[in-house]
């Protein structure tokens, strides 16, 4: 299914989610289960089918990644659920330096202020990788598609991070 | 999910962590990771002049399956030739930890890491 078509909207990565959002809401109202309940079983069924695929939609395209995976989808490049390991070198040292750098926060002197090094860290990376990943997106050649794979692939680790950060961090307030 | 007691037994008491010096030039490195989970592993061999792996070290960050993965993979392959170390399938490591379904994908990380440091060690010594 495509969930651009479904919200009426152009297939790019930079979206307005504003306008996602009232589209959302609007269709929500159309299709919901209420509006059907004197209406034959089979569109009944119809509405709670439409409901589901409209949540599943708009939780899809709202979120960078999963917008980016969904576009690369509707491109040929189904990456959701690959198992294949990444492998860049670099990359990976990095990704272990910064876990490291997290595993030090509650040892530091002062583990607010390591919080925030982090985090500055972390925001900073992301911007730029999803600058990039909205350009390769928006070139949309077999090889800018290819690279924004890989970028999204990079974006999951730092994703995660930030989920890890907010866990230390949350430990910390205890 | 319930994890194995092999599982636990190597998340509560992990074998060979660490790391060797990089820049050893018998020492090779394996870095891995799964975007999906945000796995990160990293394994290094260090292999004597008969091409033997003597020891072998590893460093993760990622679940407990991922841990006992590389935990053992570092166990496995020590006094083993890098043609043997080369031969260890994920489905042996899947096996001996008893991993449900979910948690394969761990294993396939640990053997790609032990497969990325054996080739990291044929390029450092050209071939």
């Amino acid at each position: 299914m495509n969930y651009f078509q479904l919200f009426d909207l152009p297939a790019t990565f930079e979206l307005d989610l504003t306008e996602l959002g009232s589209r959302y809401l609007a269709l929500q109202r159309k299709f919901h289960p209420d509006n059907y309940a004197a209406a034959s079983n089979r569109d009944r069924l119809m509405s709670v089918q439409q409901t589901a695929n409209i949540n599943d939609a708009y939780h899809s395209l709202k979120q960078p990644l999963l917008r980016a995976e969904h576009l690369l989808a509707l491109r040929g490049l189904k990456i959701s659920h690959e198992q294949r390991s990444f492998t860049e070198p670099v990359f990976l040292m990095a990704q272990m330096e910064l876990r490291e750098q997290l595993e030090d926060i509650s040892a530091s002197a002062d583990p607010n202020a390591a919080i925030m090094a982090v985090e500055q860290q972390l925001q900073q990376q992301r911007k730029v990788l999803l600058r990039q990943l909205a350009d390769a997106l928006a070139a949309n050649t077999a090889e800018q598609n290819q690279l924004a794979a890989e970028l999204v692939r990079k974006l999951k680790f730092f994703f995660k991070l930030q989920h890890e950060l907010e866990l230390i961090e949350q430990q910390l307030q205890d | 999910m319930a994890y194995s007691n092999k599982v636990i037994d190597h998340y509560e008491n992990p074998r060979n962590v660490g790391s060797f010096a990089k820049d050893d030039p018998t020492v090779a490195t394996g870095m891995v990771g799964a975007p999906a989970c945000g796995d990160v592993m990293k394994l290094q061999i260090k292999v004597n002049e008969q091409g033997i792996i003597e020891d072998a070290k590893f460093k993760t960050y990622g679940c407990g399956s991922a841990i006992a993965s590389s935990s053992l993979v570092t166990e496995w392959v020590k006094g083993k030739s890098l043609d043997e170390a080369q031969q260890i399938k994920n489905t042996d490591i899947a096996h001996e930890l008893a991993l449900p379904p979910v948690k394969i994908h761990c294993s396939i990380l640990a053997e790609d890491a032990i497969k990325a440091a054996i080739a990291d060690y044929k390029q450092k010594r050209g071939g």
